[in-house]
């Protein structure tokens, strides 16, 4: 044995695993030089040859070659593997810009998502929800909330009847009554829901929806009112917007107010738009709900839900609401 | 009510422009409507008259007219028909600019010089319409400035008033207010009793005296006609958009609008005998002012003599006894008429006048002899006429009282929550009329006889507060509550059921309440209709008894708007009635089309029954009860793909595919599923509770049997379960995951594939006494409903 020879065979070795294109080709050359019948596997069978003291030294080089050897395969082998993987995975690469898989998309109605809207920033100070029926009464639309028999009041109403003396209550104050009498003192309700009025036009529709509100207790004034109001504004307009109160009339409330919001419109200019109508419960009425005037003194209001959506969202057309277009509900999907 | 800002000056003197008026006036809850000029901006047009007047030679409409203009006599061309010698007129000159930047040349009309223009009150801005040039009186001063002699520098303002004040339907009323506002005084026009010079007299009488009190009347004989209305009372009334009929109805008319007292004018020579107010018989019938005629029933209130009617009291006078061109003796009316007699008769005759409109709204109960003679000196200013003494006929027990409220310090800090100083207080009632003494912190009030809505404290409150000024009240917070209250964990809200059918991709829809009851019938739908007395039409003539309608016209409208594929629900309430009204909540959902939207990595899935079955399941699967599904019978479903809906033992709505013949009806072409659901049954959930899970493995064995058809899978699955009776416990989930028909399964035959996996909690199940089980559910069901198995 020759240490030229071993040389020689370390120098091919690293030589064809280096220029190894596979792992296939890898594992022939380890075959060929650390396999069983490979050249250093060779070498080490042909120690025994050897001349007992030249033994040690011959087998720890030829144990060196063979973990050089070794060694460079596994590092190649790596290497190999990984651009291999690579490679099968690159073949595997998706055209990222495909449409991703679609389920279809469903909505909330956007008069039930601001009426929601109103419900949740009034629970949040403790309003509970009532419900009431939506063929009344005339006792509880009218007679119990102060509407004399023929009051002009009445004929504002535009009012749907039934044969049978009922009709379809023009507005949510008839729950006022329903609660009152099911509720004591303190009360704080807000009642959504849908009225109606025998209207039809641009700027109004047969069907409607309204949120009465109703605070009754101790403490409860004009002037918190005004406050409950203010907030509620803000807070639903996520904005700083100035609400203005002027006398107006509802049988049912005294003093009685119309509330407008500072609007601004498109070109810049203010203006003050009519967004709900509130007072103080007329005593008749508290007494028609089995309330002491004497000791509690409430307030009620009444807001049109269309009337918010519009502003909120910057509905144009009245109309949209109950046409159910795709086209338009889509737009509420968010 | 619509009136002249300048006469509202005349009463109050206030140093305020047009735009702050109308802002007090909104802010005392005397809502501005609007607002308008009382004429365009013009120059250089004067009064002149027409001194000639002759047929142009070349053109039949046209006029050549000559002109005095007061310094010279100019020739005009004129097409207006009323162009006649001696008629005043309003002459724009060369140089005149009139509205729209109009400018008046010298032309020439079909070869005729024309110096000018003669106008009419389009021209001038005056007015939308009108059909020849303007007719001013004869007395005006030729050669003076139009718009100074008919003032137009005027501002129209138009009130929006609520039904309580109907104190403010005159210039006096509104007068009040604004002095009360701005604490400055009314100046009152002088109105003094006018003497009479002769004795005449009109028998009255009040055979209804709850519903007439007050009856005035006076007779003024041999009124003069030469005389025309003067203009600035013309103007006046045009401002508040009442038209010059006859200078003794403008008279009625102007001092209705300056102090409120709707009257009325007789042509005394028509009334045979006295006057008798009295209920109208059933069925009276009279021929009205507008030349209607009216069959009136006995709820109306009439003015009558002996043998006619002769108005309608309080709303419209009869044609046949008003004043006219001949008339030559009047009596004139002033009256209290009781409101509630009043109210909703114009309504009744369609015909909606001034009068009818105070009168139904409560007329001050005090005004009617100074209304009398506030109308006689005016008449008499402008047509002369010998005047007799006033009769007033007075039912003192049903005249209107005067209120006396108590007001207490502590009741308006209660209701206001703030305090207004007690003097402005007392100053504010004051001004504003009421008679009221201050004994330590209380108030005793009286009401004026103009004001019918002050009856109680808090009218009081309401008066003190709006004069302080809304906009000056302080906002305070609401004390809020700290306690916590309960939310019912085990109610599934609304607003949850809608997320969550939003989140399966359904789009809620809200549709009228009522629908044609054409629309129910075609939808087999129409026991139990609930019909309105007063529909808009007869396609929301009934109210719905179902949500199908709506939801299936929806269907249809976005169909054909090109939308394909639909999911939609609607929730609200339908109504039907026996005995009694019913009014329930119910969930309406459908859907059609594709279950997913188009797209190249989907594989399209036709919406079917599984489709609408599967939501409902999803959307219940966590109520508290059991959901069962079983064969059902509605018409309006399709027979063979129909179910009832069971949770627990209730009844809770169904499942199915929309009858084609209906769809075919409605030009839909597509299959519709829909599930309706009562909304109050959903709402319970489970509330949860825990339970042990198993470490141990499952094992799972799958099963494929062929069965005749017509057996149901829920057979199937009873078999299994009764197969394995106590063991039942330990099959974990059974689970189908094939139907298959067709090739190599004999006709009316199904083969269906499932997995049965089981599980114990305690302990790890043996392959033995798995295939034990698998064999005894094999054995029962080719026993009991005859199965083949097939693995």
């Amino acid at each position: 044995m020759i240490v030229s020879d071993l040389q020689q065979i370390l120098a091919d070795g690293l030589n064809q695993i280096e220029t190894a294109q596979t792992t296939q080709a890898l594992d022939d050359a380890r075959v060929k030089f650390l396999g069983q019948k490979g050249s250093v596997t060779l070498q080490l069978k042909q120690l025994g040859q050897l001349a007992p003291e030249d033994r040690k030294s011959a087998g720890a080089k030829i144990n060196q070659i063979k973990q050089q050897l070794f060694t460079a395969i596994q590092t190649k082998k790596t290497t190999l593997m990984v651009a291999e993987l690579n490679q099968k995975l690159m073949a595997e690469a998706v055209d990222i810009t495909l449409p991703g898989r679609q389920s279809a998309q469903g909505g909330i109605h956007p008069v039930s998502r601001t009426m929601q809207r109103i419900i949740d920033l009034f629970s949040q100070v403790g309003f509970g929800v009532v419900t009431g029926p939506e063929i009344e009464d005339d006792f509880h639309n009218f007679e119990a909330l102060n509407f004399p028999a023929h009051h002009p009041a009445r004929a504002m109403h535009d009012t749907f009847y039934f044969p049978d003396g009922h009709l379809l209550r023009t507005h949510t104050s008839p729950v006022q009554i329903r609660a009152m009498k099911n509720m004591e003192p303190p009360i704080k309700i807000i009642a959504p829901g849908k009225v109606y009025r025998s209207d039809s036009d641009q700027t109004h529709t047969p069907m409607f929806h309204q949120v009465e509100g109703l605070v009754i207790g101790e403490n409860v004034t004009f002037a918190s009112l005004k406050g409950v109001l203010n907030q509620f504004v803000n807070a639903f307009f996520e904005d700083d917007l100035q609400i203005r109160l002027r006398p107006s009339y509802f049988p049912f409330t005294e003093p009685s107010a119309e509330v407008d919001v500072e609007w601004k419109k498109d070109d810049g200019s203010i203006d003050w738009l009519e967004v709900l109508g509130c007072g103080m419960v007329h005593p008749n009425v508290l007494r028609s709900g089995g309330i002491d005037p004497e000791k509690y003194t409430g307030f009620a209001f009444g807001l049109g839900v269309e009337r918010f959506a519009m502003l909120r969202y910057g509905v144009q057309d009245l109309r949209n609401f109950f046409e159910n277009d795709m086209a338009f509900l889509s737009q509420f999907q968010s | 009510m619509k009136f002249s800002e300048s006469w509202l000056k005349e009463w109050v003197e206030y140093d305020l422009n047009t735009a702050e008026v109308m802002e007090q006036l909104t802010m005392l809850g005397l809502e501005v409507d609007g607002v308008e000029a009382a004429a365009g901006e013009f120059s250089e047009v004067v009064v002149a008259e027409i001194v000639a007047c002759e047929k142009h030679p070349d053109a039949d409409k046209l006029k050549v007219c000559e002109v005095n203009t007061g310094e010279e006599k100019l020739q005009i061309v004129c097409g207006a028909p009323n162009a006649r010698v001696g008629l005043k007129t309003a002459l724009s000159k060369i140089g005149a600019i009139l509205p729209g930047n109009f400018k008046i040349k010298k032309s020439k009309l079909r070869g005729v010089e024309s110096m000018g223009m003669l106008c009419s009150e389009v021209e001038l801005g005056i007015s939308e319409e009108s059909d020849g040039i303007i007719e001013l009186n004869s007395n005006a001063p030729i050669g003076s400035d139009v718009a100074e002699y008919m003032q137009l520098s005027d501002q129209v303002i138009d009130i929006d008033l609520t039904p309580n004040r109907a104190d403010c339907f005159c210039i006096r009323g509104i007068a009040r207010e604004m002095a009360t506002l701005n604490q400055l005084s009314i100046e009152v026009p002088l109105i003094k009793p006018v003497e009479a010079t002769i004795d005449d007299t009109v028998d009255v009488k009040l055979e209804a005296p709850e519903q007439c009190p007050i009856y005035g009347s006076r007779v003024i004989k041999g009124i003069n006609h030469s005389q025309p209305t003067p203009m600035w009372m013309r103007e006046k009334l045009r401002r508040s958009g009442i038209k010059s009929i006859h200078p003794v109805v403008d008279v009625t008319n102007y001092v209705m609008l300056e102090l409120g007292q709707p009257m009325h004018a007789f042509d005394a020579a028509k009334i045979d005998g006295g006057i008798i107010v009295r209920m109208a018989d059933e069925g009276e019938e009279v021929t009205l002012l507008d030349q209607t005629s009216a069959k009136l029933t006995g709820e109306f209130l009439v003015i009558a003599d002996q043998n006619k009617t002769l108005a309608v009291a309080g709303v419209i006078g009869g044609l046949d006894s008003g004043v006219n061109d001949q008339t030559q003796d009047i009596v004139l009316e002033s009256a209290y008429f009781d409101p509630a007699t009043i109210m909703g008769k114009s309504r009744k005759l369609s015909v909606h006048t001034e009068s009818g409109l105070r009168f139904e709204r409560g007329v001050d109960w005090d005004l009617q002899v100074t209304a009398l003679e506030r109308a006689t000196a005016l008449i008499t200013e402008i047509c002369g006429g010998e005047v007799a003494p006033i009769k007033l006929e007075t039912v003192e027990q049903y005249v209107p009282k005067q209120q006396h409220i108590q007001l207490s310090a502590d009741h308006l800090q209660r209701v206001l929550g703030f305090t207004v100083p007690t003097e402005r207080v007392t100053r504010i009632f004051q001004n504003l009329g009421l008679n009221c003494e201050l004994s330590g912190d209380s108030w005793s009030v009286t009401s004026p006889s103009w004001r019918f809505d002050l009856a109680i404290a808090e009218d009081l409150i309401e008066e003190v507060v709006r004069v302080v000024g809304y906009d000056q009240m302080p906002s305070h917070r609401l004390q809020s509550t700290d306690a916590i209250s309960e939310i019912p964990e085990e109610l599934k809200e609304l607003r949850f059921l809608r997320q969550q059918l939003a989140d399966m991709s359904y789009q809620e829809v809200i549709n009228y309440s009522f629908v044609g009851e054409k629309q129910l019938l075609a939808l087999g739908l129409e026991s139990d209709v609930f019909g309105l007395a007063n529909p808009l039409n007869n396609d929301m003539a009934v109210m719905r008894t179902h949500l199908l309608p709506g939801v299936l016209a929806n269907i249809k409208s976005n169909l054909a708007r090109q939308a394909q594929d639909l999911a939609l629900f609607e929730t609200g309430k339908v109504f039907s009635k026996s005995d009694d009204i019913i009014q329930k909540d119910v969930l309406l959902l459908a859907k059609t089309g594709q279950q997913a939207p188009e797209q190249w990595s989907v594989n399209d899935q036709k919406v079917d029954f599984f489709t609408l079955k599967g939501d409902v399941e999803t959307m219940l699967s966590s109520a508290a009860m059991k959901l069962e599904f079983s064969a059902s019978s509605q018409a309006y479903l399709h027979p063979g793909r129909q179910a009832e809906i069971k949770l627990g033992e209730v009844v809770i709505g169904f499942v199915g595919q929309v009858h084609p013949s209906i769809c075919q009806k409605m030009k839909i072409k597509q299959e519709v599923y829909v599930a309706e659901l009562l909304v109050d049954a959903i709402q319970s959930i489970q509330l949860p509770a825990w339970q042990s899970v198993s470490k141990f493995p499952q094992v799972r064995r799958d099963l494929s049997v062929v069965i005749a058809d017509s057996i149901t899978w829920f057979e199937v699955e009873k078999a299994i379960e009764n197969s394995l009776g106590e063991d039942l416990t330990q099959l974990h989930k059974l689970c189908l995951f094939d139907v298959y028909k067709g090739d190599n399964i004999e006709k009316g035959y199904k083969s269906l594939a499932m997995a049965m996996i089981f599980q114990e909690k305690n302990r790890t199940l043996e392959d033995k006494e798995v295939d034990k089980l698998v064999s005894k559910a094999v054995s029962f069901l080719s026993e009991q409903i005859n199965a083949e198995i097939r693995s």
